[in-house]
């Protein structure tokens, strides 16, 4: 299988950040044979890891990066060496904003402590218990990927890596080198999962690691809603996050995958996704960046076999001095396979969205369908929006479209709002949750009512536009 | 009462409102008529608080509160309302959103995108009663709404909300025989339950069907006439020729 090309510069004008991501300290031979013993892997998967950290090594610093000053080794090391990170404990010892945040959200204490990191275990939720014994009756495999290697070593051998294998760039060695946590999931032939399950509820705090490997995999005819990740605030003690995702869609099943990231804006989010469908299969991404200083990742999709679909939701806001390098990329490898992304960008007070998609008909790929829809709301001059889109199609009959649209919030339109008795940032945020409101049919109730409040808080003390 | 004292407004240092005071109190209806031009829209936004309407001197008082330096938002919670001439297109928000928005606000929520009982239902009804089409409510705001959808629309707002002063630009203009009716109703309605009303129009067709406890004409930013139906017989004949002389002449004093 042809591995994705992503593209190669750094397009942005205007705008001075480095080219060159520095990278300080090393990653050590023993560190990660460490890992792999305190974690009594097998050896195959010992042998994996040394693997990707000798390509890590010698693989140049990928191009396209943007806004990553650097990267330090050594601190990555020293989070294996001694996970007892400084960490708020009690309650009172979160800070002052994160408390203020949970406290409008309204969040039950003990819901609270948990999104906080204060407790890894949420507990008197029996809610995620019928879940699990829900999936649990239905054949479904949900375990930390952890616990997938040493009980499934047959299946887990099978996709780990083969859909984003580590030859791809030199983080996606890095985090083959030192993943840990995350979560296998597979949906057995035929079963059909009512439910989207919110796995971030009973996975925990793994699902949220610095490395962490989630797979997810649907046999043949079968359905997952996969929610991980919370829209509310998330404090984080690493600074630079690594995390991939391996989705596969057997024939004719259903992979949804739902992402909402909130963490601390200090960090650098580096996400790798990306999942095959094989004929008559559907891919469904959602993704959504609310926090992070910098994130980048591009969900993306093989469509291997033939009719087999992809619908791509970005949803990236850029409130403050942070950079959202988002985007979508799709390989149309089969025919009569047909794609579908939109994307929705909210940039404000110096906010950078960057959206970088692809999309590629290869030869063969007759009949292949695609639409790609950039929307982005500026909401003062200080801050940007740019859109990349690169076509790139083998096919005479492709049939490519690509709409981008950049909209800015009038005086008048405020002044109207206003006028009905709310303020200028419930107006605000009024016309912002309007402006991504479209993407809500898609996501679980308690998930909509969760995103519209963390939105308007987000955008509460907004001033005024430029 | 909505009191409006000695108003005198610019817009990018151009003076629109020359000096102009009144008052409407519960249940009053006040009809302020002008031909185009006469800065009969910049009163009303200057007494909304419009950001490019300053006021240079006098000032705007809501039952006793000078709200003159308010913003605009404090002056419809309390109480005031300005049906748009030309309503402003707003993605993404349709009509429920909006007034889901506005009564959470009005009911003292922090958020404002709660559930509110009956909202629905009621808005449906509503439109219903004013002839706008029900696929309307789902739509953007004023996307693609004809002329006289925005109108109906402006007036499904008020009868929600149910302001207590309430200033329609133009309201009447564009809608067929029914439209202009249901206005008229509803300004009656809006009367009968206390409300005042400020109508602002150049032509009122509605005038015959409510009448008017005060009629002011309004002429390069000044009120030059003030009376009551009468004036209104008057332009209805005559236009608005007679006013160059009153006009020349007010300006002078």
């Amino acid at each position: 299988m042809k591995a994705l090309e992503l593209d190669e510069q750094i397009y942005i004008e205007g705008v001075s950040y480095p080219k060159e991501v520095e990278l300080r300290g090393r990653i050590s031979k023993g560190l990660v044979e460490e890992i792999s013993r305190l974690k009594n892997e097998p050896e195959w998967m010992t042998r994996h890891r040394l693997r990707a950290l000798e390509y890590f090594e010698k693989a140049p610093m990928p191009k396209w990066l943007t806004g990553i000053w650097s990267i330090d080794l050594d601190e990555i090391s020293s989070y294996y060496i001694k996970p007892a990170h400084p960490k708020a404990e009690k309650w009172e010892d979160l800070p002052e904003e994160i408390r203020r945040i949970y406290e409008k959200l309204n969040l039950p204490e003990t819901y609270a402590k948990y999104l906080a990191g204060l407790t890894t275990v949420l507990d008197s939720e029996s809610v995620y218990t019928t879940m699990k014994d829900l999936l649990k009756d239905l054949g479904v495999i949900m375990v930390s990927m952890e616990e997938a290697v040493q009980k499934y070593p047959d299946i887990v051998k099978q996709y780990f890596g083969r859909v984003f294998p580590y030859t791809d760039h030199k983080f996606a060695a890095l985090h083959h080198a030192l993943w840990s946590g995350g979560v296998f999931v597979y949906v057995p032939r035929n079963v059909r999962i009512p439910y989207p399950v919110e796995a971030f509820f009973f996975i925990g705090s793994e699902l949220e690691g610095q490395f962490e490997h989630t797979i997810v995999v649907t046999d043949e005819n079968s359905e997952i809603t996969f929610i991980e990740g919370c829209s509310a605030p998330r404090l984080k003690t690493f600074s630079f996050h690594d995390g991939m995702v391996e989705l596969y869609a057997h024939q004719g099943s259903r992979l949804n995958f739902v992402t909402v990231q909130n963490w601390s804006r200090d960090i650098v989010n580096f996400n790798n996704k990306r999942g095959i469908a094989e004929r008559n299969a559907i891919i469904e991404w959602i993704e959504g960046s609310i926090g992070s200083k910098i994130t980048i990742t591009y969900p993306s999709t093989i469509l291997k076999g033939e009719y087999a679909k992809t619908n791509s939701t970005v949803v990236g806001i850029a409130n403050g001095p942070f950079i959202k390098d988002t985007g979508s990329k799709i390989v149309h490898a089969a025919p009569y396979t047909s794609s579908r992304v939109v994307s929705k960008s909210i940039s404000a007070k110096r906010g950078i969205n960057i959206y970088r998609g692809m999309v590629q008909v290869n030869k063969g790929a007759k009949g292949a369908k695609s639409f790609v829809q950039c929307e982005s709301l500026i909401l003062d001059k200080d801050s940007k929006s740019y859109t990349y889109p690169i076509i790139h199609a083998f096919e005479n009959d492709a049939d490519i479209a690509h709409e981008a649209t950049t909209a800015r919030i009038s005086e008048d339109q405020l002044f109207y709002l206003k006028s009905r008795g709310l303020s200028e940032r419930e107006s605000l945020s009024l016309m912002i949750l309007g402006f991504i409101r479209d993407v809500f049919p898609r996501l679980p109730f308690e998930y909509v009512s969760m995103l519209t409040k963390v939105i308007q808080l987000e955008f509460s003390e907004m001033g005024g536009v430029g | 009462m909505l009191e409006v004292k000695d108003l005198v407004v610019e817009v990018s240092e151009r003076r629109v409102v020359n000096g102009v005071s009144f008052k409407v109190d519960a249940g009053e209806l006040a009809v302020i008529m002008g031909p185009n031009g006469s800065g009969k829209s910049s009163l009303a936004y200057a007494i909304m608080g419009h950001p490019q309407y300053k006021v240079v001197s006098g000032s705007v008082i809501i039952d006793g509160v000078d709200y003159t330096s308010r913003p605009t938002h404090e002056r419809a919670l309390a109480g005031l309302f300005l049906g748009f001439q030309n309503p402003v297109e707003i993605p993404g928000v349709n009509l429920y959103m909006l007034l889901r928005s506005v009564l959470n606000k009005k009911m003292g929520r922090t958020d404002i995108s709660e559930y509110v009982e009956g909202l629905e239902k009621r808005v449906r009804n509503e439109a219903i009663l004013i002839g706008l089409k029900e696929e309307l409510l789902e739509r953007d705001l004023n996307m693609g709404f004809s002329g006289g959808e925005k109108k109906r629309s402006e007036i499904l707002q008020a009868r929600v909300i149910r302001p207590k002063y309430i200033i329609l630009d133009e309201p009447d203009s564009g809608l067929d025989v029914d439209g202009v009716r249901s206005v008229a109703d509803y300004i009656k309605e809006a009367l009968y339950a206390g409300s005042s009303v400020i109508l602002i129009t150049h032509y009122p067709r509605v005038v015959e069907y409510v009448s008017p406890s005060k009629v002011y004409v309004m002429y390069r930013g000044r009120f030059v006439a003030e009376g009551g139906l009468e004036l209104i017989d008057k332009i209805n004949r005559e236009g608005y020729r007679w006013l160059e002389a009153v006009g020349v002449e007010s300006a002078g004093t």
